[in-house]
């Protein structure tokens, strides 16, 4: 599936400003999706349609509430897709394990690192660290980090 | 007395917790299985028992702070770990890399790649109840351990990558010994043939075992030789090219069904390929400096930058969100590992309990890479 092609089925389910295209060369992605809470399902449902197989979910903690990010990658051309969805914090995100498998995992290690819950997620448990640890290490309020910022303090 | 025992078992089905420290689960992870009789009806693969916080440490250290970790997130491909996070940095903060030193990383990282394949070679039989060509594959890996010990002073946690270049040099006595190890691997094909691929009994411990086709490997996201056994030529090397990778004539080689037994052969056909690439890499071996001049602290500009490259179990990706100075801000391994495990979830259930351990060991799974 093209780039174009790509897009076209992207932008039936986000409005078309919110994909931007990125350099492959620069930063390594295609195209950068700024997704709402009610889209994330949609996006990997035309993401699935594209052919493309979900590479990571993963999240980044900021002062304003964390960010969850997904990659999309296709095993045909290069087509990494980034999907960045903002949450305010204690928001929850809609799973997407029934449109990709994968998502099971994923989900369950932002869950753990990060405290994101999923809905919907069939089996939300803790995965790399103890069943009865009570705390998400990977928050910027938790441990030695250098710095906690705001999103705009980087993507501006 | 009689009415102190337990009430008899009714149930069909009982749970088997094979691990944490099962020697065919090669590191610490477990199964825990549901089973009926001796076949599987549930399985739920448990990680985190290696988990070391790879991902916060990067978040209190300086870039080069963090070099020596990524080797030791999967211990039998460190190299190629190595570079790909060097490889990462590098294109964020636009560093420039000579030619030479591109190629160094190239021959080295295809040394691991070959000597992760020949440990995997070595265990996967051994767990299938054949002991003698793990001695033959550890017997040639020692001597990649050795080459590679000369040039970046260890043997296993390579961190032989710096910003800008590798640490050392190649020299003569390098060249002439991986030069000897490819005549000398080569002409170990034959033997490892007829010890393992003509052996009837692993043929019938292999072929249509833990079939994984294209549709369960795009749901899961498995990458690296599971796909390719799964007739996907996907390849970062190829699809995504780094490095000097596009400089060199290889080839990637694929399966048809998906079974342990393409997987196996995947990867003794990816060993020749390697071979091969280092090969034109050292024919080709341009002179010139190893490291280009490069800041004191990185500091990449401001942003979230993905880097994917080729390790021995798939596509490995370096995610990292940097706000600006030389500290990561955020440091994510999409290890292939994981999705190759996850996998087992539904894989297993219908098989039964001896083929795990076929379709374990094929899988070719690194426990501490999936934990971080």
């Amino acid at each position: 599936m093209s780039l174009e092609d790509l897009k076209e089925e992207l932008s039936k389910v986000v409005e078309p400003t919110a994909i931007s295209p990125r350099d492959h060369d620069k930063d390594g992605c295609l195209l950068e999706i700024r997704a709402t809470v009610d889209q994330v399902e949609s996006v990997a449902k035309a993401a699935r349609q594209a052919d493309l197989f979900l590479e990571s979910i993963t999240a980044t903690d900021f002062t304003n509430g964390p960010q969850v990010i997904y990659h999309y990658n296709s095993f045909v051309t290069i087509s990494r897709v980034l999907v960045r969805v903002p949450l305010a914090r204690g928001d929850s995100v809609p799973t997407i394990s029934n449109v990709y498998d994968a998502a099971l995992w994923y989900e369950r290690e932002v869950f753990d690192l990060f405290g994101i819950r999923f809905d919907n997620h069939p089996d939300l448990r803790r995965i790399l660290l103890p069943e009865d640890a009570d705390f998400h290490p990977l928050l910027k309020d938790y441990g030695k980090v250098h710095a906690f910022r705001s999103r705009e303090d980087i993507y501006g | 007395m009689a009415n102190e025992f337990l009430e008899p078992i009714t149930e069909q089905t009982f749970y088997l917790n094979m691990g944490p420290q099962h020697p065919s689960t090669h590191g610490v992870l477990r199964l825990f299985l549901k089973l009926d009789g001796e076949y599987i009806v549930e399985a739920d693969p448990v990680v985190g028992y290696g988990h070391r916080g790879h991902e916060k440490m990067a978040e209190s250290h300086l870039y080069e702070q963090f070099l020596p970790n990524s080797s030791r997130m999967d211990y039998l491909a460190g190299l190629i770990f190595n570079h790909g996070y060097v490889a990462a940095v590098e294109k964020m903060a636009s560093i420039e890399v000579p030619q030479r030193a591109e190629y160094i990383r190239v021959i080295c990282a295809e040394l691991n790649r070959i000597s992760s394949h020949l440990l995997w070679f070595g265990t996967y039989i051994m767990d299938l109840g054949g002991f003698t060509p793990f001695l033959y594959s550890f017997d040639d890996r020692e001597n990649i351990l050795d080459i590679l010990d000369r040039v970046s002073g260890s043997r296993l946690t390579y961190s032989y990558c710096r910003f800008g270049g590798v640490a050392r040099d190649l020299d003569d006595e390098f060249i002439k010994a991986t030069r000897e190890f490819i005549d000398r691997l080569r002409g170990r094909w034959n033997d490892y043939h007829n010890l393992v691929t003509k052996n009837v009994i692993f043929i019938h411990r292999a072929k249509d075992v833990g079939l994984i086709n294209r549709e369960l490997a795009l749901r899961f996201g498995c990458t690296g030789p599971i796909l390719r056994a799964a007739g996907v030529g996907y390849d970062v090397r190829k699809a995504e090219p780094y490095s000097v990778y596009p400089e060199f004539d290889f080839e990637i080689p694929t399966g048809t069904t998906g079974d342990a037994l393409d997987r196996y052969m995947v990867r003794l056909q990816e060993m020749e390929q390697s071979l091969r690439i280092i090969e034109q890499a050292l024919d080709r071996l341009p002179e010139g400096p190893i490291r280009s001049a490069v800041p004191h602290k990185v500091r990449p500009p401001k942003g979230d930058y993905y880097f994917a490259v080729e390790s021995a179990r798939g596509a490995l990706g370096y995610y990292i969100v940097s706000d600006g100075t030389s500290y990561p801000y955020r440091l994510k391994a999409r290890v292939p590992s994981y999705g190759n495990l996850q996998v087992l979830t539904d894989v297993l259930p219908g098989t039964l309990v001896a083929d795990t351990i076929s379709i374990l060991g094929s899988i070719d799974i690194v426990v501490p890479e999936v934990d971080r």
